[in-house]
Formats: structure tokens, sequence, C-alpha cells
């Protein structure tokens, strides 16, 4: 199976056999060529990766030639539909756009489910993780990384109270990275704490088996934290402590990925305050990864503000390091990500990084003196008087139970408003069990007493070698589960849906197939209130269901509010009805170029008749606008409200190949009309065969234009290009 | 507890190390933390941990919630529900599974315990 660029992904097809799909590898993968310098385009690049087979350039890429560099930092995005069938597409979507960490979210509530979940369940601001869901997102993720030409690293999440045997099925499945950190559960799951780092030890185990890179929870504090900038500190702590449990369970250093986040934002001074922590933090821990995650505490509805948020801590990633580059959808302050915002994401960390490569070769940070030299200090210290006290208190469990996490103020200051959580409370407590001597589990990847030797002394290093291999080394062992709800389950909600896959109906969609949810921009000209409630009104008479108000914006108090609201179109659109007008032929620059250099070309232009608009005109001819003068053709502008007459005079005069003229005025077709009264002049005056006539306005139709008596006319979007293909082409044409 | 920022008194005793040495001592203390978390692991176990040793063994993870549940009410949770089923297994002569998936029918629990001594008294 191949997927082409111009057909869509079948889930069908994913979903077909699914039974038997295996793996086919294990393990993290970094991007390949980084460390090189890089000729693409026109430039020498300094911090890029392999380029991509296939993949869709910024926006601004087709003044370069369509050139995508991609940054050397592994890019992530995290998406979270709840339909994993769903997901998928926005996988490939974001593959296309330079993402190869692909991390789906968990639905709520899963980190207290006992045990794994199958099949393919609906899920709420996330999937539930099953292996049916995970095997496909795997498996279609074959396909995509095979068509964009880069290994993509799928990634969920390794925690609550099945955390052992979701680790399992993620080495069972190959995916490729995950969160683990037991302190995520003590602290915002309040999961028993004992229980939480006995299954932890466990999990990591197998992580480390199956080569998974781990990143871990502490980011959460700096969401959690009342003044996010005063748990720097503790947030080191976290840090330190997972990372070297991680070690200890048996996990390579260069796998384990602190989730390090900015701690502040605008208007805040943020970059005095983030950079120093950010250093320190490197220095501490220069033997493992950073996965630098954008600020989510102070993000708002605004998804222009939450983009330059993301973009200075992209600098910070950048003066700094990190090894994985997070992106947050700058709609999560609003709701549930929407696909374009995961491409918004995804594709700010690439514009941003690539256009701040090799800056570092200029600009540099003053690491030994002055401000940050001290806060850097400061911080370290700070984070070992943190450690230092705890174990005064007697150790981590204790020090949960005093509250010393999440406190608000910047350790050693505290506040008494920090999560505390008892040794003998929380979800799964009385759970743990004291192994005896005769403990054993004959299985790959098991981390802690094992008393094999009891039956075999030679399967001391090799436990499973007790039952001929376990599931690790003989993937027949892997026991599928389909469905188990004949309710909720992918199959019920493809039939639903089948319309839109299957025949040619669309529906305009954010989330999933068919939602039909649309956003639109308002700005009302009166007070905040008052113009929340009158959007939904103009939301409604617009035609839209369930619509709601997801972002307002003050102007000035009196004057007016911005306002986006959201909501839901009931129809479809059958695009076998819609009139498509054949696309306007666009030749490249260099071959436009490469005409007028050969064999110079010469038009006359003009608005014609009373007419004083000239501003389309002007940026179909002028240079600085990317009009036609860029390729060389010379062009005589002869003015506003110029008489047809002195219009064709002048080309004869020049000798010119062509006449534009444009027309905006069109009440009772005036334009039309002056288009023939050209044509026939040319006729009278015997050059209407050796002359291009063109006409332009944003009333223009094409059809209309040449039954007028011109070769082509041209209406609203027309760019210089369009105009000067269709001369070289004429030319060409004349010539024969 | 609230108590006022007292970072200028406490740093004392640090402020003439190098920041290698601070370094260092960062993760002296991070281990010192860490050491009896990583000994609990090793000397316990949880049902979540059971349940990934049987799925490991080839048991979907439906069949490896009913077996620990069956594991944990007999008292054999300190022996290992991965080490029940391979005992039954051997004793009786039987492959894994088809062990495993008796004893999630309730059958030959009593050899179950029997075979460990009776279990956790």
């Amino acid at each position: 199976m191949k997927l082409q660029p111009n057909e869509k992904l079948d889930i069908k097809n994913i979903l077909k056999d699914l039974d038997k799909y295996k793996p086919r590898r294990r393990g993290w993968t970094w991007r390949k060529g980084t460390g090189e310098h890089r000729k693409i385009g026109d430039f020498e690049y300094y911090d890029t990766a392999e380029n991509l087979e296939q993949s869709q350039p910024l926006p601004g890429g087709h003044y370069f030639n369509e050139m995508d560099p991609q940054p050397q930092n592994v890019i992530t995005t995290e998406i979270a539909s709840g339909r994993f069938e769903d997901d998928i597409r926005r996988m490939r979507m974001a593959a296309w756009h330079g993402a190869d960490h692909l991390m789906v979210i968990r639905t709520a509530g899963q980190s207290h489910f006992d045990g794994l979940i199958e099949g393919t369940p609906q899920g709420i601001g996330g999937i539930p993780i099953t292996r049916k869901q995970v095997r496909a997102q795997r498996k279609a993720l074959d396909l995509i990384e095979d068509e964009v030409g880069r290994p993509i690293n799928y990634h969920s999440y390794v925690s609550g109270v099945a955390g052992p045997e979701i680790a399992v099925m993620f080495a069972e499945e190959g995916v490729n990275g995950a969160h683990q950190d037991p302190q995520y559960n003590v602290l915002y799951r309040n999961i028993n704490m004992v229980r939480s780092f006995v299954d932890a030890a466990n999990a990591k185990k197998v992580m480390a088996w199956a080569d998974m890179a781990q990143i871990d929870g502490a980011h959460n504090a700096n969401a959690t934290a009342m003044k996010a900038w005063k748990v720097m500190p503790e947030l080191m702590v976290q840090h330190g402590l997972n990372s070297i449990f991680s070690v200890k369970c048996g996990m390579d250093k260069e796998n384990i990925c602190l989730s390090s986040v900015p701690p502040t934002a605008p208007p805040a001074p943020c970059m005095r305050i983030d950079l120093p922590y950010a250093v320190a933090l490197r220095e501490v821990f220069k033997d493992y990864k950073i996965r630098a995650q954008q600020n989510t505490k102070y993000m708002g509805s605004s998804t222009r503000e939450a983009t330059v948020t993301h973009v200075l801590n992209l600098l910070i990633s950048k003066l700094t390091r990190a090894e994985i580059q997070s992106t947050i959808t700058p709609d999560e302050g609003r709701n549930v990500p929407w696909h374009i915002y995961n491409i918004e994401g995804t594709t700010t960390a690439k514009q941003a990084l690539v256009g701040m490569d090799g800056l570092q070769e200029m600009v540099e940070i003053k690491r030994d003196h002055g401000e940050l030299a001290g806060k850097v200090r400061e911080l370290k210290e700070r984070a070992v008087l943190f450690m230092e006290e705890m174990i005064e208190v007697g150790g981590y469990f204790k020090a949960v139970e005093e509250g010393f996490f999440v406190d608000s103020g910047e350790y050693p200051e505290r506040n008494g408003d920090g999560i505390a959580r008892k040794i003998e409370g929380g979800i799964g407590v009385g759970t743990v069990y004291e192994r005896d001597e005769e403990y054993m589990a004959p299985v790959t990847a098991f981390f802690g007493y094992n008393n094999v030797e009891q039956y075999d002394k030679n399967a001391i290093d090799n436990p499973a070698s007790l039952i001929g291999g376990c599931s690790l080394e003989d993937p027949d062992k892997i026991v599928y589960i389909d469905e188990l709800d004949e309710n909720d389950n992918v199959n019920v909600r493809l039939e639903e849906t089948k319309e839109l896959r299957e025949t040619t109906k669309i529906k305009p969609e954010m989330e999933w197939a068919g939602d039909g949810i649309v956003q639109t921009t308002l700005f009302l000209p009166v007070d905040e209130r008052t113009a929340e409630f009158a959007a939904i009104e103009v939301g409604k008479k617009m035609g839209l269901e369930d619509v709601e108000v997801i972002h307002k914006e003050v102007m000035q108090a009196a004057e007016g509010t911005r306002i986006e609201i959201k909501g839901r179109v009931p129809f479809t659109i059958d695009t076998a009805d819609l009139v498509i007008p054949p696309k306007p032929k666009v030749m490249s620059d260099e071959e436009i170029r490469e005409d007028i250099d050969k064999k110079p070309m010469k038009i006359v232009a003009g608005t014609v008749g009373e007419d004083e608009h000239s501003v389309g005109l002007r940026e179909i001819i002028d240079i600085k606008h990317g009009g036609i003068e860029k390729y060389g053709i010379e062009c005589e502008y002869l003015g506003t409200s110029v008489p047809v007459e002195k219009l064709v005079d002048a080309a004869i005069e020049l000798n010119a190949d062509a006449i534009l003229a444009s027309t905006i005025i069109s009440h009772d077709d005036i334009h039309y009309k002056n288009m023939k009264k050209i044509s026939d002049l040319c006729r009278e005056k015997g050059i209407r065969d050796k002359i291009v006539l063109l006409a332009g306005g944003t009333q223009v139709s094409n059809e209309l234009a040449v039954e007028s008596g011109v070769d082509a006319g041209f209406g609203r979007g027309t760019k210089g290009v369009h105009v000067a293909t269709f001369l070289v082409e004429k030319r060409r044409e004349m010539n024969k | 507890m609230k108590r006022q920022d007292d970072f200028q008194d406490r740093r004392q005793h640090l402020k003439d190390l190098t920041e290698e040495q601070l370094e260092a001592k960062f993760w002296e203390l991070a281990e010192k933390l860490v050491d009896p978390l990583v000994d609990l692991a090793k000397k316990n176990t949880t049902p979540s941990i059971e349940r990934s040793v049987l799925i490991r063994m080839g048991f979907s993870s439906i069949e490896a919630k009913g077996i620990v549940e069956g594991v944990v009410d007999r008292g054999l949770m300190g022996k290992g529900a991965g080490h029940v089923v391979y005992k039954v297994a051997k004793n009786k002569n039987m492959d894994i599974r088809e062990a495993g998936l008796k004893l999630l029918e309730g059958e030959l629990w009593d050899e179950a315990v029997a075979a460990f001594n009776g279990g956790d008294k």
C-alpha cells in the first residue's frame, strides 16, 4: 500500500487485516543529517536536517521556489480530537508540514482506568488509548513516513494506574515515545504515591527495552502553580527526580527528555526570567535531552497572542537547545484543538527555527557575567536547598505529605498552598504487595526481584526463556482484541460519515469528518458584553447552529469589539455540481524572462474612459508589486482616464506588442463597451492582428471580454505573472 | 507551611561551591531521594505489574485482569501472577495459555494455593 499525494488516506484500508499487522521498528528516531551545512535553494543553512521527499512548504515558500528547509529539532504536534480515524488524517497533514513526533492525547479519565481499554470507543479531549487504535495509527504512520520520506515518532502516555500494561502494549505495538513520570500521577491524578513509583519502575524498564524516548511531566507544575515563574527551583527538582529514577530503572540518559516550559509570558518581561532558567536547566541536565514545550499557563483565547508567545519560546530553544521542539495549537485556550491549528503550531515552529538558522554564529548569551550568570547560579542553589530540606523531613513521600510541591512561593519561600498527598491515600492505596522470596515473573524487561533461578539458573538473564519467549520476543503471542462495544466503535462512526467519504459531497470540518464547524471573525461597533450577545445573533442569522463565542478582544471600550464565533453548518456541498473555471496557466519566472530576454516586449497601459482607479493596473505593471516589469517587459503607463484613441495611437507610435486597458467602472457595461471600442479602433488602423489586447478590472470576466473583441480579460485576483504568461504565450502563437 | 524567602541565610554553606560542585551536589541529593523509591519498586508488585506480566505471557488484557483478580483473592500476589500460571501449567503439564484460561474459569485454584504452601497467611 502506498499513498498518493492527491489521494485521501483510506481508513478502511488501514483497518483491513489490522489483526495481522506488525510494527516494522521499535525505538525513537532523531532527524538525520544534522550538524552539517546544507545548501538549499539560494542559501547555505547551518542548522538543518535532511530535506523531506514530499512536504508542504511555508506559505512564503512560493517566493523561494517552494523550498522547505527542515530544522534539526524533532517537531511535535499533539493531537486530541477524540476519534483516532480523524486523528490519522490530521497526522498526515502535520507530517507534510514538518512534524515528526505525533503525540496522541488520552481521553479524559483514562489514568484512573484500572487496566487496558480495548476497541475503538470515542474519547473526550483525546482518544482512549487501546491496542487497536494504537496499531491503526502506527500502521498509518508507516505509510505517511514513507510518503514524506522521514521516520515519524508515535507517542502517547504511560501513566495512571495501568502504566506497566500500557508500557508493554506500547512496546509490542512499536510506539516510539511516551510520557512517564510517577510524580505526575501523584500530584495531578491523586494516585497513591507508593503504587505510582512501584508501577513506574516497571513501566520504565519496559520502555527502556523498547528504546522509547521518555518525556517527564514536570511542565504541569508550571501550568498549575499560581505564579508559574516561582516554581522554577521545584521544576528542576522534579526533572531531576524523574531523570535519575529512570536511569536507575534501566533507561539510557539519551532517551530521557525533560519536558521544559519557559515559565512565563508577556506582558511579563519573560525573556529575562525564562532565559536564565533555560540555561540553568540545560547545564544541570547536560547529559539529558530537552523537549521544549510552549508556555500554556498564560494562554488565552487569542490565537495570535499564543503564537507570539510560542515564537518567544522558540527563541529560547534556539539560544539554548531543544532536541524536541513541541508545539501547542494556538487554539488550545479556546477549544479542543482543530486540524488547522495543529498545522499552525507546527508551521510556527518550522518557520521560526528556519528563520533563526545559524543565529548563534552571530549572537551569544552573556553566560559568565551580569544578571544572567547570577540568576543561573541562584536557581541551581535554590534547587539544591529544596532537595536538602526534602531529605531533612524524611524523603520524597514525607515531602509530598508536607506540600512541598506546586507551592506558589519561590523556594525556600513557602506559601502553604502546595499539593499535599497522603502516603496512605489516593487511588490504588493498598494495592502494593510485597514480593515473597519465591516471587517470579517469566518475562523480558521485568524490573526488580525475580527468583527465576528456583526453576533454572540459566534463565537468570533471560526469564522469558522459561516459557519459550514472551510476546516481546514472539509477537505471535500478542492477543489482539478487535471491538468490545457494538455501538461505540469506528465502524459505526464510519457508517455515519459514509456519504462524506464515498461521494462527492463535502462539509466544512475542524475536528471530525462532517462536524460542520466553521469559524467567523467579526468586528462589532459596541462594548464587549453587547458584542458577545450580538455576535451570537449574527451567527444564527448566518444560518449557523450551536453558535458560540470563542474569542473576544476589546478594540476600545465604546468603539467596538473583535469577536470570533464558531457554529455548525447543517448542509453539504456537492463538488460535482460546482462550475470551476480552469486554473489560469502560469509559466515559471525563468521561462518568461528567457522569452523576453530573447525578444524584448513593449506594452502601453492605462485606465480607460472616465476611470481614475489605477491601483489594480499599477499592481500588474509595477516591479515592486511583482508586476510584469520584473520580467523585463517595457511598460509605457499613460495614466488614468485615457481616451481609447490615445491608447491605440501610443501603441502604434511605440510599436508596442500589447495594450493593457484597465476598466474598473462597470455600470451600464461601460467596461465591455470600451473593450469593443479598442478592438474596433485597432482593426480600423490595421494593427489588430499584430497587437495583443488585454483588459482587466474587478468586474471583468474573460469570456465576456473575449466576446467584446479583446484577446483576454483578467478579473479579481490577477497577478503580474498571469498577464505575463498570457503575453508570452500569445506572442508565440502569433509568430507561428 | 508558610515561610518568608530565607534564601540568603540558607545558602551560606553553598556559596563557596563552584557551579560544577553545585551540580554534583544536585545529583547526589537526587540519588539519595530516589534510592529508597527504587528499592521499594524492586521489592513490591501491583495488579498492573502482574497484568503486564500476563500480557507478555500471551494473555489478553481482559484475561489478565481476571486472572490477577483471582490471584489477589487467594493471597498469591507475593508469588507473582505469572508464577502462579507458570507453576500450575508445569505441575499439570499444560501449556501456559491452557492453564491461565482454566484459572480464569475458576478452576485449578486449590492446586495453585497448595503448590505455594497455602499462599499468604
